[in-house]
């Protein structure tokens, strides 16, 4: 079967997680092809960040299976799943702050070169890791702040820096958790372009809020309800799902004036 | 650019003073101070490599340094008669015993971060008086283990037995540590370790491991402090209890907070302050200790970069600084006079009484 010769870069099968004695995730599955873009929506406390935390080995999963190219990843460390190609952002913006914008970005750089532990060679000899820091610092646009402490940029550009250290080691499936939030429309509309940009010709799962910015990226989308996949289809299918009306967009439209 | 000129001539102006401070302070008492303060600041450099490079607190640090001398003293005694040329290498011997402790004693600590592994850093330190306690043969009991520098054989009429020749390798073996530890500042693995002391979490979803980082920066920060704790033994010829003790911990982490645990030289500005404080203050007034501890309580208060950070603060914003600045600084400096003056009038009139 071509399914065996080309697996899905990441499939969730069946996947559950509960805490105490409440269920978060409850049976989700769901398939990412390469290079697809994906978008995973839903209301608050369905389970969106849990699943990626599930999916970067930030937690164990409860039961299911949860396959990197075909490959178990369910009880592996966030360092183990990294380094098989798999990078994501955070909601909570997660930098060094005591780091310059350069060597934040050049952590992730050396983690993708395989200079993890080398304590016998300088960093300034590193042709290539200075040279994919350079590229980084224009394709995010923090050129400017390269010296600058990353503590003491302004929200939107630690945004910028968190995306830059998620795309900085190459991998080929990103995740991004609400690249957006925070941000005015013109700082959105900014990174959503930034988005496009470095996720080209990789697989992107995205969560994210803002409705501009998922039909303006993927090509798929995910609605995650109380722990489920409840629809994945394209954008236009979903924007027609009944279900999906109900259980989401619905609240999303009667929340917004 | 200008930067890093600038560190070129600090390391060459640190060369020659090193070089020169035996002509400048010529007398014993005064050698003899010099080649603490060159124990010292290894100590306190290779303890930083924990604390501010690292982000790991351990209370033990003396542990390894205290080894590491109880191990030069025992290998001195063995090769006695042989040639002075043998001392040459004790420090790196030494350094191989620390890390040996810390390679043991680190794999366990390393596991856990933050206050964890500052507990059980703590525990370490006991478990080690412990040692010294049921190990009377190796440790010396209570006495400790006395050794002698000079091996045998002068080599170019050199015999370490002055304490000008020991300072001459100490200083030599500060120097040769002092660039190996900036040298890894400017390493991957330096630059992963600020991650890792920054953010461990973030660390490790770029594919760090973070505990492996901690450990490897924990065994080579023993191996410093083992090069450091050798040159103690050589320099005072005994080894005791003494070395291995959480006071001797405390001071080590006393003295690289006080000068400064973000800059890489403000540990030896603690050292220096340090042991000017324990070996000349200590000779003038019984107050010491209390200094020292205001000393340290201010700077947690008013400049958690330590000396280091308030000299730089200083010099970058001198100029700056505003009628109301400077009258704040005089007025500081006139209540810490007033306050060492009340201090030792009451130690004075306790001396009577």
């Amino acid at each position: 079967m071509s399914d065996q010769l080309h697996p899905p870069v990441l499939e969730l099968r069946n996947l559950h997680k509960q805490f105490g004695a409440v269920r978060i995730i409850n049976g989700a599955a769901l398939q990412l092809r390469q290079g697809e873009k994906l978008a995973l929506i839903g209301p608050n406390g369905a389970g969106k960040s849990t699943l990626f935390n599930l999916i970067s080995g930030a937690i164990v999963p409860g039961s299911g299976e949860l396959l990197l190219r075909g490959r178990e990843i369910g009880g592996m460390t966030p360092f183990q799943i990294s380094r098989l190609g798999l990078a994501r952002s955070f909601q909570i913006t997660s930098i060094f702050p005591r780091l310059s914008v350069v060597d934040n970005l050049r952590t992730a750089v050396l983690a993708a070169h395989g200079y993890r532990y080398t304590f016998w060679r300088r960093l300034s000899g590193l042709g290539k890791v200075n040279y994919r820091i350079e590229e980084l610092l224009q394709q995010c646009g923090l050129q400017a702040h390269g010296a600058t402490l990353a503590g003491d940029l302004s929200y939107a550009v630690q945004r910028a820096l968190e995306i830059g250290i998620t795309i900085a080691g190459d991998a080929s499936l990103i995740l991004l958790d609400e690249p957006t939030a925070g941000m005015n429309r013109d700082e959105a509309a900014a990174a959503t372009e930034l988005i496009r940009r470095v996720s080209a010709g990789k697989t992107l799962l995205l969560i994210e809020h803002d409705m501009d910015v998922v039909f303006g990226l993927v090509d798929r989308i995910a609605v995650l309800v109380d722990g489920r996949i409840i629809a994945c289809d394209t954008p236009a299918a979903i924007r027609a799902n009944r279900a999906v009306q109900e259980a989401y967009l619905g609240a999303v439209e009667a929340q917004q004036p | 650019m200008a930067l890093s000129s600038w560190r070129g001539k600090s390391l060459w102006l640190a060369f020659a003073l090193l070089l020169a401070a035996p002509l400048l302070f010529a007398q014993s008492a005064a050698l003899s101070i010099l080649s603490q303060c060159g124990c010292m600041m290894i100590l306190a450099l290779s303890f930083n490599m924990l604390l501010g490079q690292s982000g790991m607190l351990s209370f033990g640090h003396a542990v390894y340094s205290g080894l590491a001398a109880f191990a030069s003293a025992h290998l001195m005694n063995e090769l006695a008669g042989s040639s002075a040329a043998a001392l040459l290498l004790v420090p790196l011997a030494g350094g191989v015993a620390g890390m040996l402790a810390g390679v043991v004693f680190g794999y366990v600590a390393t596991r856990r971060s933050g206050t964890a592994l500052s507990m059980i850093s703590l525990a370490l330190v006991e478990l080690v008086a412990a040692a010294v306690l049921m190990l009377p043969a190796w440790f010396g009991g209570e006495s400790g283990v006395s050794t002698n520098r000079v091996l045998g054989m002068p080599l170019f009429g050199v015999d370490f037995s002055s304490q000008l020749q020991v300072y001459y390798l100490i200083a030599f073996w500060l120097f040769v540590s002092t660039a190996a530890m900036y040298g890894l500042t400017q390493t991957p693995l330096g630059r992963i370790a600020n991650a890792v002391r920054d953010n461990p979490q973030r660390a490790a979803f770029i594919g760090h491991d973070p505990r492996q980082v901690r450990y490897l920066m924990f065994m080579l920060s023993a191996f410093f402090a083992g090069v450091g704790g050798a040159l103690t033994a050589i320099n005072f010829e005994i080894v005791s209890a003494e070395n291995l003790s959480l006071l001797r911990s405390a001071q080590i982490l006393l003295f690289t907070f006080i000068g400064g645990i973000g800059y890489f030289f403000g540990p030896m500005i603690g050292a220096i302050t340090g042991v000017l404080f324990s070996s000349l203050l200590s000779a003038y007034t019984r107050g010491w200790q209390l200094y020292l501890g205001l000393l340290f309580v201010l700077i947690v208060l008013f400049a958690p970069g330590g000396i280091a950070g308030a000299w730089i603060k200083l010099l970058a914003g001198w100029r700056q600084m505003t009628l109301r600045g400077w009258l704040r600084l005089a007025g500081g400096l006139l209540t810490a006079f007033g306050a060492v003056f009340l201090i030792e009038m009451l130690y004075r009139r306790a001396a009577i009484l």
